[in-house]
């Protein structure tokens, strides 16, 4: 079973996410250049976070572009897993390959903090290590978090949400939305469910030193996820 | 031939740019804004082809022009699902 993190110029969080997965979790991890056309026969791959192609024109825009992004679209589509963290999610949601858009924070900061989230399903291949319900804290680190998609569709996904900005008891409240996101969302996934985008940062919470460790339970989903297949 | 686009978000979306600036203007003492929505400009100079002796071709250049450019906004330039765009073709 193998990971593999794709680095775009510009993706700043891709050492983060080998680190995890490849010292914490101990996987067998790869790097994945974005001029790349193959996946090397990874098993998931990871869209890290960063300013790839410096956000230019729109955050996540260009690297639609990168010749990785064929294969992956491809790999997606035929139900491999993918997880998109940040600049990642906002990858996806240009790709197409999630629904709905990325805006900039409706109080125009950049926000680095932690943030508590509510696991929304504890049924998809990076949920699974959770309950349903369950309190967890990640890090964000965004200028461009406000999720944002029309009321139609909205009522269309509620099944794939995966986090919601919480308060520490789990409610949601004006104070526990950061970025302004619609519904409250943080992440969601595909239809089919093989596809995750999150503006939380799970590689910044994998290890207790850091403050929580919470995030670890997402990659420790998807390497569960992967040992049934 | 020159191509001038205009991206903004779709009307009903929050700009939260755009409400800052209008609190910025009011507080400089311009008293009548009523709104502001900030969006981006981009000018595509086009490879012109051989100058036209009839208006008609000219026009239809302009016409096909202005389709290829509003393909890019819809490809690229502009994120169908928040903004919306504008396509002017200038000779």
């Amino acid at each position: 079973m193998k990971f593999g993190v794709v680095v775009f110029p510009g993706s700043n969080c891709d050492q983060d996410c080998v680190y995890v997965l490849r010292d914490v979790l101990q996987q067998s991890v790869t790097t994945l250049w974005h001029q790349e056309s193959a996946l090397h026969g990874c098993d998931a791959i990871v869209l890290p976070g960063g300013f790839s192609y410096g956000d230019y024109l729109r955050t996540g825009a260009i690297a639609k572009f990168a010749p990785i992004m064929r294969a992956i679209t491809s790999f997606a589509h035929d139900g491999g897993l993918v997880i998109g963290i940040c600049n990642g999610f906002q990858i996806l949601l240009e790709s197409g390959l999630l629904p709905g858009a990325m805006l900039r924070n409706t109080g125009l900061r950049f926000i680095c903090r932690f943030v508590t989230l509510r696991v929304e399903r504890a049924d998809t291949p990076f949920t699974n290590q959770f309950q349903k319900g369950q309190v967890v804290r990640m890090p964000i680190a965004h200028n461009e978090g406000r999720y944002t998609i029309d009321p139609k569709q909205l009522r269309l996904i509620q099944d794939h949400v995966a986090f919601r900005y919480c308060d520490a008891n789990g409610e949601l409240t004006d104070v526990s939305n950061p970025n302004g996101s619609t519904d409250w969302i943080a992440g969601i996934t595909n239809r089919a469910g093989n596809v995750l985008g999150l503006m939380p940062h799970p590689e910044r919470a994998s290890e207790d030193v850091l403050g929580s460790a919470d995030g670890r339970l997402v990659f420790e989903s998807m390497i569960h996820t992967m040992s049934l297949a | 031939m020159k191509a001038k686009v205009c991206i903004t978000l779709k009307p009903g979306l929050l700009d939260a740019q755009g409400k800052t600036i209008k609190s910025a203007l009011e507080s400089l003492g311009f008293t009548h804004v009523k709104d502001v929505r900030m969006g981006k400009y981009l000018e595509i100079e086009l490879n012109s082809a051989r100058p036209s002796s009839s208006k008609g071709r000219a026009r239809s250049r302009a016409v096909s022009a202005k389709k290829e450019v509003e393909r890019m906004c819809q490809k690229l330039l502009a994120n169908p699902v928040v903004e919306t765009y504008r396509v002017e073709v200038i000779r």
